[in-house]
């Protein structure tokens, strides 16, 4: 029993790295293909991930769709992701799939509020909704896209709601009036405060510094003082 | 002869229109009664699902994919269960990996009898809907047995399901697999060979598989079109790969080839039905990692580290390594994908759910233009659109 879940394991790990190789492979042919639009790329958890600039994406996804090798056909998905903390702070993610190779890829890139995303639709028919999609709920903007309205949220919604500083609760909330006839908006008023737990662990995450603590390292480096 | 003014008529349908299938407004502009342009309106579901799983634990998370599509919810679990489970590097055990495959596939049928008998309403039929509604009850019933809920699930949970089997549950879903099939012979016979249901559905809506490749589709939208492509046989996931069935794939791409697609559909999957519970294997049903699956209710009273985990467990949640994966499963409308990002808090940082039925959406028009305004409502229905995930 144990020898033969052993190698099941291994076969199981053997084609894991299979997987890695050619992925790896594939990474190495798109790089030689298109040089220096393609920034960097990684092969984590079985998935390849190439890292673009906001001027080349469509020139990436001409060559991944018209490649043999790669032979992209299918625009899976595009979606946004918000990183408050950096100076550009959207990811603009694309998804491709090809039905013919039989493979996946990621392809990244990194925008703000202001810098335009040239818009893919020439390529991928498919880009139209998820574009508006990520123009709705994030504030990215697609230069060239036809018809860049909202998409999921309300007729005259204001702000983009997946944006890390947007609140949870929104700023609106929506009741029937039936003095007016129609749906009536309002500023959200909560009778209890939004519950949002920290729920940082204080026997991992603390650091506890402890009064005079700081003498003790002071004195194994003294260049640090200052 | 006076010069006389034409014009193109736009007519608004729905959102409040049976053959909507939700909460779709699809503005449409006619010349006489064929349609010139199609332009849908979605999002009157939307519900910010995205948002609110960024502020909830991954545990927490889980129910809200039973809310995307409600006619399969545990096929979306599925994705999601797969994502989390490959950011923590965890294996799956194997009788688990059964019932959620036997769960998967009753999910199939519920959503497919749905799906083809609701099409079959919008083209005039009524019959069907009330034979299929009789079984989906009853696979229903197999799910509260399993979960406690009708519906909304929350059974398929990282690392494994939520609770065993009993014995009992697998005899009866094995008996009941002979009444699925007759109940789907019985449509069969009523729907494909109808001149009606044939005049209505036969070269209307016709998809090549280069442009379904184009704008995107899955499932039963490709294979419709020819493309022999199914996730369950081309990139398998949990035990699909011990498992005899077969992919049907259509020729025309139209309507009807989509519907007979979604009745063999229907019969491969009791067969998987039945395959999984003749060699369900008996072990644990969820990963022994006691870090991310709670520990037993009995162990709980005697032993004072599952007590912690449990509270652990049920407040903070885990931690996942950061990290991005996109986990994809073939659900009955196509591949729904999810795109989970991790930083190393105990929240995703972001979770974008990818349904195959917005893909199919946006080609509405596409789809529709040059045909009539009653093809409108039977294109629609062949898309087997569900307002739940396009909207999200």
């Amino acid at each position: 029993m144990v020898p033969t879940r052993f190698n099941k394991l291994e076969m199981q790990l053997s084609e894991k790295n299979d997987i890695d190789e050619s992925l790896q492979d594939l990474g190495d042919h798109i790089t030689a293909g298109i040089g220096d639009a393609v920034a960097s790329y990684s092969v984590v958890h079985s998935e390849l991930t190439l890292v673009t600039h906001v001027e080349k994406i469509a020139k990436v996804l001409k060559f991944l769709r018209d490649d043999p090798a790669c032979h992209f056909s299918v625009l899976v998905d595009i979606c946004g992701a918000d990183h408050p903390e950096r100076a550009k702070r959207f990811d603009v993610v694309y998804h491709l799939l090809s039905m013919h190779q039989n493979h996946r890829v990621r392809v990244k890139l990194e925008t703000d509020e202001d810098t335009q995303v040239p818009s893919v639709i020439g390529i991928y028919p498919a880009a139209n909704w998820f574009e508006r999609e990520a123009f709705d709920l994030y504030g990215i903007l697609f230069s060239g896209h036809p018809d860049l309205r909202r998409i999921l949220t309300d007729y005259g919604f204001t702000g983009h709601p997946l944006r890390k500083d947007f609140p949870l609760t929104g700023f609106t909330e929506v009741r029937y009036d039936d003095e007016l006839k129609r749906v009536a908006y309002e500023p959200v008023k909560l009778t209890q405060e939004f519950r949002n737990f920290d729920f940082e662990s204080p026997w991992e995450a603390a650091e506890y510094l402890l009064p005079g603590d700081e003498k003790a390292s002071e004195g194994q480096n003294p260049g640090d003082k200052g | 002869m006076a010069e006389s003014q034409i014009k193109n008529i736009n007519i608004n349908f729905g959102p409040q229109h049976p053959a909507a299938h939700g909460v779709l407004r699809l503005v449409l502009e006619l010349e006489g009664e064929l349609v010139e342009r199609v332009d849908p309106h979605i999002g009157l579901l939307h519900r910010g699902t995205e948002k609110l799983i960024e502020n909830k634990t991954y545990l927490q998370a889980l129910p809200y994919f039973d809310r995307l599509d409600y006619v399969a919810p545990m096929n979306q679990e599925h994705a999601y269960s797969i994502a989390v489970e490959r950011l923590l590097g965890i294996e799956v055990p194997k009788r688990a990996q059964y019932i959620r495959v036997l769960y998967s596939e009753i999910g199939r049928i519920l959503n497919h009898l749905l799906n083809v008998t609701t099409q079959a309403l919008d083209v005039g039929a009524f019959s069907p809907s009330l034979w299929a509604f009789e079984v989906r009850e009853e696979l229903m019933t197999f799910y509260e047995r399993a979960s406690g809920s009708r519906m909304h699930a929350a059974y398929f949970r990282p690392g494994g399901v939520h609770q065993d089997l009993p014995p009992k549950l697998l005899e009866d879903i094995h008996a009941y697999c002979d009444f699925i099939e007759k109940i789907v012979g019985d449509i069969d016979a009523l729907l494909s060979g109808n001149r009606i249901f044939k005049q209505r559905n036969v070269d209307i809506g016709n998809v090549s598989a280069e442009d379904a490749q184009a704008w995107g589709f899955s499932g039963v939208m490709v294979r419709g079109s020819g493309l022999a492509w199914d996730l369950r046989r081309s990139q398998p996931y949990e035990c699909y790969n011990d498992l005899e069935f077969d992919i049907p794939v259509g020729k025309n791409g139209d309507n009807y080839d989509r519907y007979l697609i979604r009745m063999e559909e229907c019969r491969q999957s009791v067969r998987i039905m039945r395959q999984c519970i003749e060699q369900m294997p008996s072990g644990p049903v969820v990963t022994t990692d006691g870090k991310i699956a709670p520990p037993k209710r009995g162990d709980m009273k005697r032993s004072m580290e599952s007590l912690i985990h449990h509270f652990k467990l049920y407040t903070e949640g885990y931690h996942v390594p950061a990290g991005e994966v996109y986990a994809a499963v073939e659900a009955p409308k196509g591949d729904f994908g999810v795109y989970l990002v991790s930083d190393v808090s105990n929240k995703p940082s972001r979770c974008k759910i990818k349904a195959p039925g917005f893909s199919h959406l946006q080609a509405m028009d596409f789809l529709c233009k040059g045909y009539m305004l009653a093809d409108v409502s039977a294109i629609l229905g062949s898309l087997d659109i569900v307002f739940g995930e396009v909207d999200r």
